[in-house]
């Protein structure tokens, strides 16, 4: 049974609908990014030798540790206990399989408010400590700095492995037991099995986790901001507010852009010659070991560690802050702000998963590279600070609504801003900014299915449209639910997009939450952050039952 | 490949038709993007609409305002805006999108140092940065002035929120307005290596570390102070405000004077509904606004007529630093370069 | 009924010539079988066929419609072709049961059609019973024959297989070969089966066509190949071979085991003479060999030292050395076993014998 297949071509589509359609909405996806991109050309002022003089060096240290901290964070808790919830029974087991991915539900600003209200000096800890041990002072013990690179690490960690444990827990769900098997009989341990084939047949949806995880901590300003701590987005920031330039904003976002596409062109790189469809048809029950003893509760404490810090940790919190400040901030508002999460988020969702989808399967008719050069270009727009995004979706939307104000003109209809005063431009935001997770899932998915299938169903007579629809979107299904509602948890907590872009009279649970919180006034939030989180638990158990359900033969 | 396009536009119409609110179109409401929290100036803007039946519909950002005026061009739905610093409100002014207005009211009520010359815009109400001493560790007398932060003898005790707020920027632009880069840069590492932690932290978290015992010197702005004596939801805050005493630098007889901020508005050029915009600002330097302003914020109203709280009498009469909000707001670019240059957001080892 | 006129095929991938020059034709009713090694493009022909790569060079017509043509980048998609392909992996659709599978090119407008068909297929290929299974849980025999019926379900003009068997146990293969060719007769379409296995294409095909880096080298029914090679590559791909050299003297070719028609070489050209091991007629050392029907042994027989000999069943193995050093395999019918050192009487049927001029020994490449 042969372990990996020789790359077979799929037949190639000329100029038609798709490629067309692909490039379009390629495009119209990737403009704010250009947008950003040319606004760097505006600015004429020289802040690359102050900053080079002065902070970019720290700068630069201070983003790759933060990377380096949360990308291994991420990599080994959300590896490790996909693979602990998936091959192995210990008690527990059952429920970690899901509770693994609450923590998608908090956003990254709620839980470092969270950590360092309960962690500083007159927080909940401390002040235990103090009264345990009779200190009075701070000077009278040392306690690790909340507000550090190491309390952002952690707290960024926490938050975010959830995107790997999900795309790692997938793979290995849809190992074939045959190669597995394969593995042991040619005397490999489990330990040896896990680290020599299904670690890396599972390599590229980790790696597509770890680089959802890398490019969320470039681009996150909140967090990073709270903690003291000055990436080059801080500088980003910086450069646009306080030296007035958003010419070197934008220069700066450019820089990232660029770093992040070396990122991925090198990852690509580097598997371009290796392909990892299964080829066995073959799938039974996965083989679980049983653990016992010190190994089971070695692996229930690390299952539990995570969801404890990251979920049931600041829920609680939240919880007992809420029902003591509740009456300060509901109101009636306060359930459209819910309406508001909801519908937007839902949309943008869905959106974003027809979307990636279409633009993934035109990538695999096409042959030439145009179209995957432009859905890469239209999936970056994650590496880019919101804030900065924000303006970047702002001019295409800003000049549309103008040239349709004044075609309407010439005809003597009065069209107001038809973009600007409504919800559309946050909508494009999210895609903008999102379209990565969606295009992404649908990519690797798509992958996995061997294009002799696609030949099959043209052979039979089924053109593109139909094999779309009748073989590859039944295949696919899981994991377009996986991308939506990973999308819809992620636009649920969406800040800065939001805050910059929306109308008015429109408020989102999350600038709901933001009124407060940019003022650290934490008790007053709670309620706002609460629902959020909330709202995120329904739809992270979803995504957990989908994951389980989508391997292959369990129809 | 038609069927998904199909699903697709009828979602991006469907979406777009059930949500879109309709942007603001004439009728008696304002469109009003504001640097500062709904929380604090709802109280305000129900008021207004109480008193003249003009609705106020607001959108809260503290970035990209700017960008998203610039975007909209002609079809920019909001009629003013509201800030809290001067930079903000300098900014506005050099992208050329605030209208100049001539209004009576708005010529009497303010002040004219705390308003545009070309009345592009308006100070509503004053702040100072102040220092926040501890009761217990600094002796009335031991910190005059800003410039005593750089003092040696003040190692390990000072403690401020990030060097790059734009309040602190605010003052560190004036201390270069009033000493000049070289001497104002020498000033900036010396409070550095004052600091008694890495900077973090809003402005009432420093009366926090001071109650803490963290710090003992914290700057900060006035009308914190007032919020912290008299939380009542949060009782732990007054016991920091207990701790710290209030006090105003720079106040020798010859002395420039604490440095001082303000808030203010300005009306949008193209705005919809110029009228009601002038009308809300011009409402909001009357006496009834500046009282809440007063009483509500704590903070030192614009228009001379109204009387600061009580609380903020308490704290005593002070001198005021003249220098023009224009000159510290022509100097904000360079002070955060300073602070690069410095390092101070690093904290005191470094 | 249609056919398939493949011509003057050619295709690279790249810089990797694959097909040159390639002409195929398939006439309703005929299975033609594409032989070759691996990498030598037959694949790739396919594939073309199917319209799953894009025509770079040649024609390609289906019964009598130009479909492609190399110099037009317009060419007819593959699901408007009517050719049914067979793929090596099967790639059945494992989201769909056996019904829906097999069903999944027949309109669903035809549903008289489909049910007919259905049954048929499942009884004729003993899959009755697992219409509502699904891929996994069937065995790749059982698989085979599903992507088979497949294949065959919509009524395709042509039909095209990619190593069908190859996935498959030994010991299925023969009795799945054996339905395979029933069904595909049957039906009476124009087949182009593609394989590596020269046993495999003596039992399915009408033709065959060798081919060999990208192009055709012999092309004849299975006995012409098997008995009138044209060259060294075709004999070896047939079976093993014993290779004597020797030199073509007044147009005779002697060996130690005979001397052998020159077949047209010169005088004087270095020849490799082609032995296939069950062209040897073995005799105890004082008798003389005795000739099976349609041999031509000569008068001539030598006498030659046996290295081993081993049973295989029908057949011994017997293995004798020249007076060269070398050593010739052999295989002849029933028990025949001398021991180590005997000696045997050996001639040979000049019909299995096979004379070329050597290109690889001493030919530098």
């Amino acid at each position: 049974m042969p372990v990996s297949s020789e790359s077979r071509r799929l037949p190639r589509l000329r100029f038609n609908l798709w490629s067309a359609g692909a490039l379009i909405i390629a495009l119209a996806v990737a403009a704010p990014i250009f947008t950003v991109l040319g606004l760097a050309f505006t600015d004429t002022s020289d802040i690359w030798t102050h900053l080079y003089k002065t902070v970019l060096g720290l700068y630069l240290e201070r983003t790759i540790t933060l990377m380096f901290g949360v990308g291994i964070g991420t990599l080994v808790i959300g590896t490790g206990t996909a693979w602990l919830v998936t091959m192995c029974r210990f008690p527990g087991s059952r429920i970690f399989e899901w509770a693994l991915l609450l923590p998608l539900a908090v956003p990254a600003y709620v839980l470092a408010f969270v950590v360092t209200d309960q962690l500083e000096y007159a927080g909940t800890v401390q002040s235990t400590l103090r009264d345990m041990f009779g200190w009075t002072r701070p000077q009278d013990y040392w306690f690790p700095e909340i507000r550090s690179m190491g309390g952002a690490i952690v707290v960024m960690t926490l938050v975010l492995y959830p995107y790997v444990y999900l795309l790692a827990r997938s793979a290995f769900l849809e190992q074939s037991v045959c190669v597995l098997e394969v593995s042991r009989t040619l005397g490999k341990t489990a330990w040896g099995s896990f680290t020599r084939i299904a670690l890396p047949l599972a390599r590229p949806a980790i790696v597509v986790g770890v680089t959802l995880v890398l490019m969320e901590v470039i681009n996150d300003f909140g967090t990073v901001d709270y903690f003291a701590v000055q990436t080059f987005t801080a500088g980003i920031f910086d450069v646009w507010l306080n030296m007035n330039s958003v010419g070197g904003a934008a220069q700066l976002s450019s820089v990232l852009l660029l770093v992040v596409l070396v990122l991925i062109v090198t990852e690509r790189m580097a598997r371009r010659d290796r392909k990892f469809h299964h080829t066995s048809n073959k799938y039974s029950e996965l083989p679980s070991y049983r653990l016992r003893g010190y190994k089971a509760t070695l692996s229930f404490f690390a299952c539990a560690l995570p969801v404890l810090l990251g979920f049931i940790f600041p829920a609680s919190v939240l919880s007992h802050y809420a029902l003591s400040f509740y009456e300060e901030t509901l109101s009636a508002d306060y359930f459209s702000y819910v309406i508001n999460s909801l519908t937007l988020s839902a949309s943008a969702a869905l959106l974003a998963v027809v979307i990636g989808l279409f633009l993934a399967y035109a990538v695999r008719l096409s042959e030439g590279p145009w179209i995957k050069i432009a859905a890469r270009i239209a999936s970056i727009g994650y590496a880019v600070p919101g804030a900065i995004l924000a303006v970047g979706v702002l001019w295409p939307t800003g000049a549309l609504d103008q040239s349709l104000s004044w075609i309407g003109g010439n005809f003597g209809i009065a069209v107001g801003g038809v973009m600007i005063g409504t919800i559309v431009p946050i909508v494009y935001g999210y895609l903008v900014r999102f379209l990565a997770l969606a295009y992404g899932t649908s990519e690797a998915s798509l992958g996995k299915i061997t294009p002799n299938m696609d030949g099959a169903a043209r052979t039979l007579g089924s053109n593109p449209s139909q094999t779309l629809k009748r073989v590859h979107f039944p295949l696919m299904r899981g994991s377009l639910m996986t991308a939506a509602i990973l999308v819809f948890v992620d636009c649920m907590k969406e800040l800065p997009l939001t805050i910059i872009l929306r109308p008015f009279n429109f408020d989102t649970l999350a600038t709901f939450v933001y009124q407060y919180a940019s003022d650290e006034l934490l008790e007053e939030s709670a309620l706002g952050a609460l629902t959020i989180v909330g709202a995120g638990i329904i739809p992270v158990i979803l995504l957990s039952v989908t994951i389980a359900k989508s391997r292959p033969g369990k129809l | 490949m038609s069927r998904i396009l199909n699903s697709m536009g009828i979602a991006a119409v469907a979406v777009s038709a059930l949500l879109s609110t309709s942007p603001a179109s004439a009728s008696e409401e304002v469109n009003l993007y504001s640097y500062r929290q709904p929380f604090l100036i709802e109280p305000l803007l129900k008021s207004f609409t109480e008193d003249t039946g003009i609705k106020v519909n607001v959108v809260f950002a503290k970035k990209g305002m700017l960008e998203k005026i610039q975007a909209a061009g002609s079809n920019n739905p909001a009629d003013a805006v509201l800030t809290v610093d001067i930079g903000r409100l300098y900014g506005l002014k050099q992208a050329g999108v605030f209208e100049p207005v001539k209004s009576d009211v708005l010529e009497a009520n303010i002040p004219a140092h705390l308003r545009d010359p070309e009345g592009l815009w308006f100070g509503l109400t004053q702040r100072s940065r102040i220092v926040l001493a501890s009761k217990d560790r600094v002796k009335p007398g031991e910190l005059t002035s800003y410039e005593d932060l750089a003092d040696p003898k003040f190692r390990g005790r000072i403690c401020v929120r990030s060097g790059k707020h734009s309040y602190n920027i605010a003052l560190i632009a004036s201390m270069i307005a009033h000493h000049g880069e070289g001497k104002a840069k020498a000033w900036l590492e010396g409070v550095k290596a004052n600091l008694a932690r890495k900077p973090q932290g809003n402005d009432r978290a420093q009366a926090k570390a001071i109650y803490e015992g963290v710090c003992d010197v914290a700057i900060a702005n006035t009308y914190y102070m007032g919020k912290m004596q008299t939380n009542e939801k949060k009782p732990e805050q007054k016991q920091w405000a207990e701790s710290v005493r209030v006090t105003f630098l720079n106040q020798g007889a010859s002395d420039r004077g604490a440095h001082m901020n303000v808030s203010g508005a300005g009306v949008l050029k193209g705005a919809k509904h110029k009228a009601y915009a002038i009308k809300l600002v011009e409402w909001l330097s009357e006496g009834k606004a500046q009282k809440i302003y007063a009483e509500d914020n704590f903070e030192y109203p614009a228009n001379p007529k109204i009387a600061v709280s009580d609380i903020v009498k308490s704290w005593g009469d002070f001198k005021a630093d003249t220098l023009s909000m224009e000159a510290i707001a022509t100097r904000r670019e360079a002070a955060t370069k300073l602070v690069d240059e410095v390092n101070f957001n690093e904290g005191p080892t470094s | 009924m249609s056919d398939l006129h493949l011509e003057a095929i050619s295709h690279a991938f790249g810089d990797n010539q694959v097909l040159s020059g390639v002409s195929v034709n398939v006439a309703a009713g005929e299975l033609v079988c594409l032989l070759g090694p691996s990498g030598c493009g037959k694949t790739t022909l396919l594939r073309l066929a199917a319209g799953l790569e894009p025509l770079q060079k040649g024609q390609i017509k289906i019964n009598d419609v130009l479909v492609a043509d190399g110099t037009n980048s317009n060419q007819m998609p593959p699901e408007q072709r009517g050719a049914g392909l067979m793929f090596q992996d099967f790639a059945l659709f494992p989201h769909l049961n056996v019904r829906d599978n097999i069903t999944f090119g027949i309109d669903a407008k035809n549903k008289t059609r489909r049910a007919e068909w259905l049954d048929h297929a499942l009884t004729s290929m003993g899959l009755v019973g697992y219409a509502d299974a699904y891929p996994h849980t069937l065995s790749g025999g059982q698989q085979q024959r599903v992507a088979l019926v497949r294949a065959l379900a919509p009524d395709p003009r042509i039909l095209l297989l990619d190593e069908p068997f190859s996935g498959l146990d030994v010991t299925r293969r023969a009795q799945i070969r054996t339905e395979t060719l029933r069904l595909v007769k049957q039906t009476g379409v124009a087949t182009l089966m593609v394989t590596h296995d020269p046993e495999e294409a003596m039992f399915m095909a009408d033709r065959i066509l060798v081919m060999n880096e990208g192009r055709v080298v012999q092309d004849g029914t299975p006995v012409e190949l098997y008995s009138s090679p044209k060259n060294a590559f075709v004999a070896e791909f047939f079976g093993p071979v014993n290779k004597i050299q020797s030199t073509v003297h007044s147009g005779k070719v002697k060996t130690p085991v005979g001397v052998f028609d020159a077949d047209g070489q010169k005088n004087g050209t270095q020849v490799d003479v082609l032995v296939r091991p069950e062209g040897f007629r073995l005799a105890n050392a004082d008798e003389k060999p005795h000739a099976m029907p349609g041999d031509n042994l000569g008068n001539t027989s030598v006498v030659l030292a046996v290295v081993y000999a081993r049973p295989l069943g029908r057949l011994s193995h017997v293995a004798f050395k020249l007076s060269t050093g070398q050593v010739i395999e052999t295989r002849v019918p029933g028990l025949f076993l001398p021991s180590p050192g005997d000696k045997v009487s050996v001639s040979v049927n000049a019909h299995q014998a096979h004379v070329f001029a050597s290109t690889t020994i001493l030919e530098a490449r």
